[in-house]
């Protein structure tokens, strides 16, 4: 296996469809109008030496090297700069341009160090190329004179330094972090020959606006930018592309090795989800895939307050399955269950669910879908027909009005952020609904047109006054309803919408938002043409998640914003295959593909398929197991890649059901938390040790590839499969292809996928089948999967988790840029020094009525418990709302939260409790009593571990 | 009443509370339905019991949902 090596055209492609053709040294060449004369050269293999120009930017035309003669035309032009034109006759090489091009060489390298054979970027350095390139061979200038080979390096991020010396102020960063990131944190600080890159106002990197996403570093020609793995580790020798493990935007990697060492991930041009863009998670945070804590050995023990016993595989499998098969004898074949993980692949989901299908007998499964997106699914699989959201990626490229409802983009889904905010500064309006002041809100060269900062818990309030505007007003487009959707239902549910109590003048005290910003949304919402809705978990999280959810279907079915490009319902996914985990069938009610357990016709499907009968009876979710577990009808717990007792709300309730258990087996990286009350820990594998597929946000399934033996010894697959084989099914799959061949058998959404269509197409969207052989970009073009889109009435009904005078203040949680949900990856990489600790948001005046101050030890208690971690006084916060990150188990954010969950789906009302904050002076009873228990269960006998 | 039949007791209501506004027949009907799709044959088995102990706190149309179907529930 070799270097993957992406060929880079200089300049970006041309949308066009006109061609032109053009003659560049003698050759013919048809491109579209308004290609670069560069890039065209670079079609039929001709390089034209370059160092500001790079098909990740626009064209700059500062660096005087891809000079070119162009026949009739005056002076040598960049050919970055240059559109071809039609019979346009070009020269790349020449004397004349062969002097130009050595002479500005020789400008570049008399005020670079010359230090080639001992330079990190040896070997993958632009400029060295272009050197020999020109064919330079002498600098006539000496080193004498003024330079700046003595600047001082700022090693002071983490993951990459920053050497002015090698810099040639080629702009490339500074337009990366522009055009690409989104951010604006470098700039070219000086002029002339002082010219230089810096960070904010001449900050280190790590002190400046900076998010690390890693751009600057990949758009570098020198070594100037350059990771610190490279300048330790050598440049790499094999690569192969592979999908990112954390957020559900799954961006396309380059895993760039030495031997089964990882040098770096780069982000892979060709990726459809990230367009070679990255994020300081994916790009950088995978060291703890090799960190120490992680556990390769199998470990049982006969009660959680034992230590830890190493044993074989053999031995931790059969006991496993003995333990299961006695809980089963004696408590019933419904007595156990397990939970799939949406950090695992979909091949691995899929074995997990067939293993407690088939094997357990019962359809006691869930998975980590239930506390963020089962809403989604509800919701748009009763008014679209299908679980998943509308549109592709770029499809935001076409909005014109964006409206984000609940989501950070820029924090948890930060690649897509940044594209968002590029569909932004070319215009489009944007509406942000959340109860903090997102940064999407104000961020450079980016505005919202209106921010409905809206109480939490009024989601469907708010989204019923929108579309109250838009029928009372006479926006909805009802040429597209009667077309496409059902018009008596549409009916019904104007005449719901149109009542007073809809009205924005009534909902604004309800809410906290003004009514004529409401108006003033919808209005503009409604104008489009082309308007977009992105939600995330602050839409879901709640006691009406599904009615939220359907509220929106509403909202752009009744202005007709369905079934095209730049328009949609787009949830944005959380984890990387929480998309996958729920297409693989791991609710307790539905088989791969979305189809219920009671119906007949798919059961038999399985029941062919894997030679056993299969129960038609919805099982217990994750919320169900528990409370069956403390009622003790429920004993055994298979947890693949999950860590209930951080992420899950009411730790008490959760560590409560657990403790209640007579096998709780957890198969994960590390001990989590959950581990702390498990008997069995069958140690898992890395995104970087096995082969499957990922689903991301938008339908997109893409290959995970194997750069390095599982350091446990077996993928995950392989471990259920030893698992399902001791419980006596058969199971003998050689390669997780043929676990992708059966889910394509069996599941008509996923009839035309295959391991080979995908090394083949590099990724494809699902349904991808008969009817749609390459795979499906936007949904519901023609018709809704449904047939017709269908409205529901979604009213508003209030929380019953409310304030009042012990807890006045209103607690809502989600995830921050440097740490990724419980942190069990990101809390073991440098990723630590941005967030080394879960904080509490607060607004000044909350604050100050409070006597609290920036950086001090706040108390925060709700009704279900109390915890401490530091106050941040921050106005991006409404008043009488908080708000923290769940990132840390010191924190254990979850202790506060309740158990109320959605109507529909059980999906945790994480976004509202009801709290207090006062001073403190320590860690609570509970964390203190926490923090000694995670101690003592973590234990590992030290003689057996011999 | 037991903390886990306080529980199936709240999302039951929490379910029919979410059709209030169709017809009542269709109301119980959707919950039916809903309950039926969702629900494990333990939980509803533990509902129907509470109902027959004198279900204090179930609202209307969660019960008349649950004694709909409770002839086809599973044995």
């Amino acid at each position: 296996m070799g270097m993957i090596h992406e060929i880079d055209y200089g300049t970006k492609p041309s949308a066009a469809t006109k061609l032109v053709t053009l003659t560049i040294d003698g050759q013919h060449v048809s491109v579209p109008e308004g290609t670069s004369v560069m890039r065209a050269a670079t079609e039929i293999g001709t390089q034209i030496p370059k160092l500001c120009a790079t098909d990740m930017l626009d064209s700059f035309g500062s660096c005087r090297l891809c000079l070119v003669e162009i026949e009739g035309r005056a002076g040598t032009p960049a050919s970055c700069t240059t559109p071809v034109a039609e019979g346009m006759v070009v020269h790349t090489q020449n004397a004349k341009l062969a002097k130009l091009r050595r002479g500005v060489m020789e400008l570049y390298i008399s005020d670079h160090p010359l230090d080639c054979l001992t330079c990190s970027a040896n070997g993958d350095c632009e400029l060295q190329d272009m050197a020999g390139a020109v064919g330079l061979r002498e600098v006539r200038y000496g080193y004498d004179g003024s330079n700046h080979l003595d600047a001082a390096k700022d090693v002071s991020n983490p993951y990459f330094q920053f050497d002015p010396a090698k810099c040639i102020v080629c702009s490339r960063c500074v337009r990366a972090c522009e055009e690409v990131q989104g951010t604006f944190a470098l700039t070219i600080e000086g002029s002339g020959f002082g010219s230089k890159v810096s960070p904010g106002m001449s900050e280190q990197f790590f002190d400046s606006e900076c998010v690390s996403c890693g751009a600057c570093v990949q758009a570098c020609p020198t070594a100037t930018l350059m990771e610190k793995s490279v300048i330790e580790m050598g440049q790499p020798e094999h690569s192969a592309v592979t999908t990112c493990a954390y957020c559900g935007v799954g961006c396309s990697f380059k895993a760039e090795m030495r031997g089964e060492d990882v040098v770096r991930l780069v982000p892979y041009k060709d990726g459809k989800a990230n367009h070679g863009h990255s994020c300081v998670k994916g790009r950088f945070a995978y060291g703890y895939a090799q960190h120490k804590d992680r556990i390769t050995k199998p470990m049982i023990r006969a009660r959680i307050t034992d230590p830890w016993t190493e044993v074989s595989w053999e031995e931790a499998i059969a006991h496993t399955a003995a333990e299961f098969k006695r809980i089963q004898r004696e408590h019933g074949k419904d007595a156990i269950g397990g939970i799939t993980s949406s950090r695992c692949t979909n091949e691995e989901t899929y074995l997990v669910q067939k293993l407690i299908r088939a094997g357990f007998g019962n359809n006691n499964v869930d998975t980590c879908a239930r506390v963020c997106h089962s809403p989604t699914g509800y919701g748009l699989g009763k008014t679209f027909g299908t679980s998943a959201g509308t549109q592709d990626f770029d499809s935001v490229d076409e909005a014109d009005v964006i409206l984000v409802i609940g989501a950070n983009p820029t924090d948890g889904h930060p690649v897509f952020g940044s594209r968002m905010k590029k569909r932004l500064r070319e215009g489009a309006k944007l509406i942000v609904v959340d109860p903090r002041r997102i940064d999407l809100v104000r961020t450079p060269h980016v505005a919202a047109s209106h921010h409905l900062a809206l109480r939490p818990g009024t989601n469907v309030a708010i989204v019923n006054a929108l579309a109250h505007v838009i029928v009372t007003e006479g926006l909805a487009n009802e040429a597209f309803i009667r077309e496409r959707c059902d018009w008596a239902e549409y009916a019904e549910w104007a005449e719901f919408i149109r009542k007073p109590e809809h009205s924005p003048e009534a909902v604004a005290m309800l809410t906290g938002v003004p009514a004529a910003e409401i108006r003033g949304a919808a209005r503009l919402y409604a104008a489009g043409p082309n308007s977009a809705i992105y939600y995330g978990l602050g839409v879901t999280e709640h006691s009406q998640g599904s009615s939220t959810v359907i509220a929106i279907a509403n909202l752009a079915m009744a202005t007709g914003n369905i079934g095209r490009r730049g328009v949609g319902v787009n949830p944005l996914r959380g984890q990387n295959n929480v998309q996958g985990s729920c297409d693989m069938g791991s609710f307790p009610h539905e088989f791969p593909g979305y189809r219920h357990v009671s119906n007949d016709a798919v059961r038999a499907i399985y029941e062919r398929d894997w030679g056993v009968s299969l129960s038609p009876e919805p099982g217990l979710r994750i919320p169900n197991m528990l409370d069956a577990a403390m009622d003790g009808s429920f004993r055994g717990l298979y947890v693949q890649g999950e860590d209930i007792a951080q992420s899950d709300p009411d730790t008490r309730h959760i560590v409560g059901g657990l403790t209640a258990m007579e096998c709780v087996v957890v198969q994960d990286l590390f001990l989590n938390e959950t581990a702390n009350y498990a008997h069995v820990f069958l140690p898992g594998s890395s995104f970087l040790e096995k082969d499957g597929t990922f689903t991301n946000a938008e339908r997109r399934i893409q290959r995970v590839r194997k750069v390095m033996s599982p350091k446990n010894g077996y993928a995950d697959w392989e471990i259920t499969q030893m698992l399902a084989r001791a419980m006596g099914m058969k199971m003998d799959y050689a390669h997780p292809s043929e676990i992708m061949d059966e889910i394509a058998r069996t599941t008509p959404s996923f009839a035309g996928v295959s391991f080979e269509k995908l090394e083949h197409e590099g990724s494809v969207q699902w349904p991808c089948n008969e009817a749609a052989p390459d795979g499906t970009p936007i949904m519901h073009i023609d018709h809704f999967v449904r047939g017709r889109g269908r409205f529901m009435i979604a009213d508003y009904v209030a929380t019953d988790e409310k304030t009042g005078p012990r807890f006045p203040l209103l607690l809502t949680t989600g995830r921050i840029l440097s740490q990724y949900n419980v942190g069990a990856q990101t809390r073991r990489t440098e990723n630590e020094k941005w967030h080394p600790e879960d904080v509490l948001e607060i607004h000044p005046h909350d604050a100050e009525t409070r006597g609290i101050k920036d950086g001090e030890w706040v108390k925060l208690a709700s009704r279900s418990g109390e915890t401490t971690l530091r106050a941040k006084v921050t106005d991006r916060m409404a008043l009488g709302v908080v708000y923290t990150t769940f990132h840390h188990p010191v924190t254990q954010a979850n202790v506060i939260t309740t158990d109320y969950s959605d109507w529909a789906t059980n999906c945790p009302e994480y976004k509202v409790t009801a709290v207090q904050v006062s001073h403190s002076n320590g860690p609570t009873e509970w964390q203190r009593d926490y923090q000694a228990h995670s101690k003592t269960a973590r234990r590992i006998d030290a003689v057996a571990a011999e | 009443m037991s903390k886990m039949e306080d529980r199936l007791v709240y999302m039951a209501n929490q379910i029919g509370k979410a059709f209030i506004l169709r017809p009542h027949q269709e109301a119980v009907d959707e919950t039916a339905t809903h309950l039926k799709a969702f629900w494990e044959k333990r939980m509803l088995t533990r509902i129907l019991a509470y109902i027959d102990a004198g279900g204090a706190g179930l609202d209307e149309i969660p019960r008349q949902a649950l004694l709909k179907f409770r002839e086809n529930l599973p044995k």
